[in-house]
Formats: C-alpha cells, sequence, structure tokens
C-alpha cells in the first residue's frame, strides 16, 4: 500500500475507533445511576458493545502499522494526550441527563448504521467484514435508542422539554462526524470509504422525520467550532479520569 | 453480593396443621413455590431477605461502578463494567422472586430509599484504588458465593432458583476479581503494596458479611428449621477463612490480623477476634459510606423521575401499560 493511502487509512481507523471509545467510556458511567434498573442493565450492554467495537478498529489500525493488535489499543487509550484523540467532539460531551445521553447515542446510533452499511462494500477486505459483524449489534442499539426518543419527545411536556434542550446542544456537534478528515479524499477516491456527505443526506432523511414525529423541532444547522483535531475542554477531564490509575503507575502492568 | 439477616422475628402463629404439613414438606426436601400455603412469617422472612438481597447487588454497584472508568485497560474495563452489569441483573432477578411473594418493587425501593430496609454492610466502605476492584471480586464474592450456594438449596422454588444462575456468574465476578490481586502481586513493588493495603482495609469488613456470631443471631434457628439456610453465620465464615487465607498468604500478602493461626487439630486457620461494634455501628448507619451509598441511590431515583414519569405518560397514550414499567 502507498503511503499516503497508508497513512491516510490509519487515520480514519484511529478517528473511528477513538468515535466507539470514548462514546462507550460517556455512557459506561450511567451504569448504577440509570433512572430503571432495566437500563442501567441495557445502557451498560451499549456501552460495552462500543467498547468492543473500538477494539475492532483500533485492532485494524495496529496491524496497519506493524503494531501489536492485542496491545497496541491500550496505548491508544491509555496513553496518549488528549490532542492526539480523533473521534468527534459530541461524543466528549458530558453524559448530561437521560435525555442528552439517550439522544447522543440516538444520533450517533444512525451515522454509524449509515456508515457501515456503506463500509460494507469498501475495498477493503477487513473493513467490509467489521462493518458486517459491527452492524448486526447496532441494529439493536439503533431500535432501542429510537424507541427512547420517541417515548421521551412524546411523553410528558417536561420529558420533550428536555429533549429539545438535548437537541438543541447536541445538533451543531453532529456536523462534526461528517466533516472529513485530510486524508478521507484519497480513501474516497480508491473504494474504501464512503463520501461523508452521502451519509450525511441518508442519515438526515431518517433522522428529520424520526425527530419531527416524536415532537422535537429541528434546529438550524450551525456548526460548533471544534473538529476532531480541536476538542472541547472536557475532553481533558475525561482523560484525568479514565487514565487515572495507568498514570498512578505507568510503569506497571494491568 | 448478598444481606446479612439481622432483623428480629415473631412466632409463626398460623394454623397448626398446616405448619405441621408445611414443615413435612420442608423437612422432605420439596421446594415451596408461589401458590402454596405457607406461613405469615416465612413469607414476611423470605420477603426481608431477598429483597434485602436484591438491595445489596444494587447498591454494591456502586462501589464497583467508581473503577468502570478509571479500570487501566481496555479489557479490564469490559470486564468490570460487565460484572457490574451483573449485579443489576441480579438485583432485577431477585426483585422479581420476592414480588412472586406479593411485595411490589416500589414498596421495596421505598423502603430501601427511606433507610428503612437493610443491605450488605460491606457496601458501606468505600473503594479507594484500582486493588479494591480486585479484592472486592475476590473476598466479596467469594463470601457471596459460600452464602448463595447454601441459599440456592433453599427451601423457596424462586429464591433457590435465582441463587442458582446468580452463583455462576459470581464465580466470574471472582475470578476476575483474583486475576487483578495475581497481576498487582505480582507486578511492581507500588502495585503489590496497592494489593496489600486493598486486603489491610477489607479483610475485617469481609469476614462480617456472613452476619453475627452464632450466639447472637436470633433469626437463623427459624431459618435452618424452614430450610431458608441450611448452614450457620460462623460455619460459612470458618469454610471461607479456610480457603482464603492460604490462596492469599501464597500470592505473599499478609493478614491485618497478627493472633492469625493454624489449628492443626481442626485444620481451621483461627483468627483474632472481630470487632462487633463496629459491624452495628455500620449497620445503624454511622459505616463510612452509608450516607454517600443511599444518597447516590436516591440521586439516581430523584434525577430519573421525570423519565419514569415520561415513560408511564407514553405508554398510557398508546395504550401500551406494562410494556415499559
Amino acid at each position: 500500500m502507498e503511503n499516503d493511502l497508508k497513512d491516510a487509512l490509519a487515520a480514519r481507523l484511529l478517528a473511528m475507533g477513538d468515535d466507539e471509545a470514548i462514546l462507550g467510556h460517556r455512557d459506561s458511567e450511567w451504569c448504577g445511576h440509570a433512572p430503571i434498573l432495566e437500563e442501567d442493565i441495557a445502557f451498560a450492554n451499549i456501552a460495552l458493545d462500543e467498547i468492543g467495537h473500538a477494539q475492532v478498529w483500533y485492532a485494524l489500525h495496529a496491524e496497519l502499522l506493524g503494531e501489536d493488535a492485542a496491545s497496541y489499543p491500550d496505548e491508544l487509550v491509555y496513553r496518549r494526550s488528549a490532542g492526539a484523540f480523533r473521534h468527534a467532539p459530541l461524543l466528549e460531551l458530558p453524559k448530561g441527563d437521560w435525555a442528552f445521553s439517550m439522544l447522543r447515542q440516538y444520533l450517533f446510533d444512525l451515522y454509524e448504521s449509515v456508515m457501515l452499511a456503506k463500509l460494507a462494500d469498501s475495498q477493503n477486505e477487513s473493513i467490509a467484514g467489521a462493518a458486517i459483524r459491527i452492524g448486526r449489534e447496532e441494529i439493536y442499539h439503533r431500535r432501542h435508542t429510537q424507541t427512547w426518543v420517541r417515548r421521551l419527545g412524546l411523553g410528558t411536556e417536561e420529558s420533550n422539554s428536555r429533549m429539545q434542550t438535548a437537541l438543541d446542544a447536541l445538533w451543531p456537534h453532529v456536523m462534526e462526524l461528517f466533516r472529513p478528515l485530510s486524508g478521507d479524499a484519497t480513501l474516497i477516491e480508491v473504494g474504501i470509504l464512503p463520501n461523508l456527505g452521502d451519509v450525511q443526506t441518508v442519515w438526515e432523511a431518517a433522522i428529520r422525520p424520526w425527530l419531527t414525529e416524536s415532537n422535537l423541532a429541528i434546529p438550524e444547522a450551525i456548526p460548533s467550532n471544534y473538529t476532531r483535531t480541536h476538542h472541547t475542554k472536557h475532553l481533558a477531564t475525561l482523560l484525568d479520569d479514565l487514565q487515572e490509575v495507568v498514570r498512578l503507575y505507568p510503569e506497571g502492568s494491568w | 453480593m448478598y444481606g446479612a439477616t439481622i432483623d428480629l422475628m415473631d412466632d409463626p402463629r398460623d394454623d397448626a396443621e398446616k405448619l405441621a404439613a408445611f414443615e413435612a414438606r420442608i423437612a422432605a426436601g420439596e421446594k415451596i413455590e408461589p401458590g402454596d400455603w405457607m406461613p405469615e412469617e416465612y413469607r414476611k422472612q423470605l420477603i426481608r431477605m431477598i429483597s434485602q438481597h436484591a438491595h445489596s447487588e444494587v447498591v454494591g454497584m456502586l462501589p464497583e461502578g467508581t473503577y468502570i472508568t478509571k479500570a487501566p485497560s481496555l479489557r479490564r474495563k469490559l470486564i468490570l463494567l460487565a460484572k457490574v452489569q451483573d449485579e443489576g441483573g441480579h438485583g432485577q432477578y431477585l426483585y422479581h422472586a420476592a414480588e412472586t411473594l406479593g411485595a411490589t418493587r416500589e414498596e421495596m425501593l421505598d423502603l430501601l430509599l427511606t433507610g428503612k430496609a437493610k443491605y450488605s454492610n460491606i457496601f458501606n466502605y468505600p473503594a479507594l484504588s484500582w486493588a479494591d476492584m480486585g479484592i472486592i471480586g475476590w473476598l466479596v464474592d467469594g463470601a457471596a458465593i459460600l452464602n448463595q450456594t447454601m441459599l440456592a438449596k433453599a427451601s423457596y422454588g424462586p429464591y433457590s432458583r435465582a441463587m442458582i444462575r446468580i452463583c455462576a456468574e459470581e464465580n466470574f465476578h471472582m475470578r476476575q476479581g483474583q486475576d487483578i490481586i495475581i497481576t498487582l502481586a505480582i507486578g511492581t513493588p507500588e502495585q503489590k503494596a496497592m494489593a496489600q493495603d486493598a486486603l489491610n482495609r477489607w479483610w475485617w469488613p469481609t469476614l462480617m458479611m456472613f452476619g453475627p456470631p452464632d450466639t447472637d443471631s436470633p433469626n437463623s434457628t427459624v431459618l435452618i428449621r424452614w430450610g431458608i439456610k441450611t448452614k450457620t453465620n460462623d460455619e460459612l465464615r470458618q469454610t471461607f477463612i479456610n480457603q482464603m487465607v492460604p490462596e492469599l498468604q501464597s500470592l505473599g500478602l499478609e493478614f491485618p490480623d497478627p493472633d492469625l493461626l493454624y489449628d492443626a487439630e481442626s485444620g481451621n486457620w483461627i483468627t483474632g477476634p472481630i470487632d462487633w461494634d463496629e459491624f452495628w455501628r455500620v449497620i445503624r448507619g454511622d459505616g463510612p459510606m452509608n450516607k454517600e451509598r443511599l444518597g447516590a441511590r436516591r440521586a439516581a431515583h430523584e434525577d430519573g423521575q421525570w423519565v419514569r414519569e415520561a415513560l408511564a405518560a407514553y405508554a398510557e397514550k398508546h395504550e401500551m401499560t406494562s410494556a415499559v414499567l
């Protein structure tokens, strides 16, 4: 593989792994604190799946770089500083209330479903295979989260108002998911990655009616000031927590 | 995890003939099922025990939950998250088992949140380091397994069956705890010190998990007669000590008990005196974390109030009652 293409693919795989790892981390914060016991269990399951998906993308990233696929993912998560993470800042925002976490999960699940469906046809066989496997789990996430969006949107005045507040806060950040990385054009050209503009079109066609029918008003699209290379202040705080034990004795193995 | 039984009970005053038949069934090793006749006191004791046990699972999610976000590798994070999730699942089975006796989840939760229901004392101690995840898994779940293996033989069918499912999962929990401690014990000197510190802090509270000594355990007699328990607190405690002492010593860890000795004649490890004043103090609410644990449960409940209301309103509008709540 040519160097440019390899670098571009490594960067995209890293971004995909980071998306899953950071969202899974935020979701895991609910375990023990959810509004009903059934959701302590269900949302933990989603978190587990997301972290598992992160391992898949990280392993492909590691193989591409000639690193050990078993140990390198931990290096990536536990030994990088905030500036080196490549997830969409949407996913690092504090978990907020149940409306915020659930709506974020839904927005991401639908993005991921569209992305995975397209990646299943990727010219890169490893990516296509992973996309098909992960896609099977995402069906259940989407079903779960879209039902919650409907219930909370149409539940009570308070639940509707909390969902609207969450949507207003999340919507500008959603655009971060569709902004290409610098090497993405190369990947799109050779059929490894779908055009993110097309992903966004399919995503919007599905998400707009669902939100509207859930009695939520879709805000004007004003993109956030953050990108996969320029994070919010919340990432550093998140990493202080996530890397706390490893930083305590960096030479230790765990 | 489990809840120790500590309340006093009244004498049963049910019909003597039915009682004799009921006790004969238990003596014959039959299981009592939800529709069967049972003395009111048996029902009450079981609701108390099973709901305490359920609360212990749910409150027990909190100390380990603190470290889900800090777990030092992706593998450890996945395992710990799955373990804490299992505990939620155990709580759910157990609330259902108690519901078969006529208690509702709302009533049981209300008793927990108002501080009237007990949960296992062990969760009123703080988790202060990563090594605590290992010690909780190994010792606390190890102690729970002994208790629950006994309860899997309990005379009440739904409780017994819940215990069989739960024990299978608890064995994995204990192994993940062992694996954490072994990794630390053979790690850097600082990591080993971390494991030692965790053992120092959790050893005595773990021994107290089996409940007060037999001489001071008023429930045991009737619980044993009715086949709810089949072993006394002290018997289970001794089995636990005999199991744990050699295993932890083999890793070069020391017990925080200068009187600990092996009695060759009985084959038992004998500990120094347990501080039962501390046990009763923590049960009465003066443990290091009682307020925090209950506070966290209340916060989750109160913060989730609008969510539950929304679910109920949506279900009502869409005639989906009972589908969600």
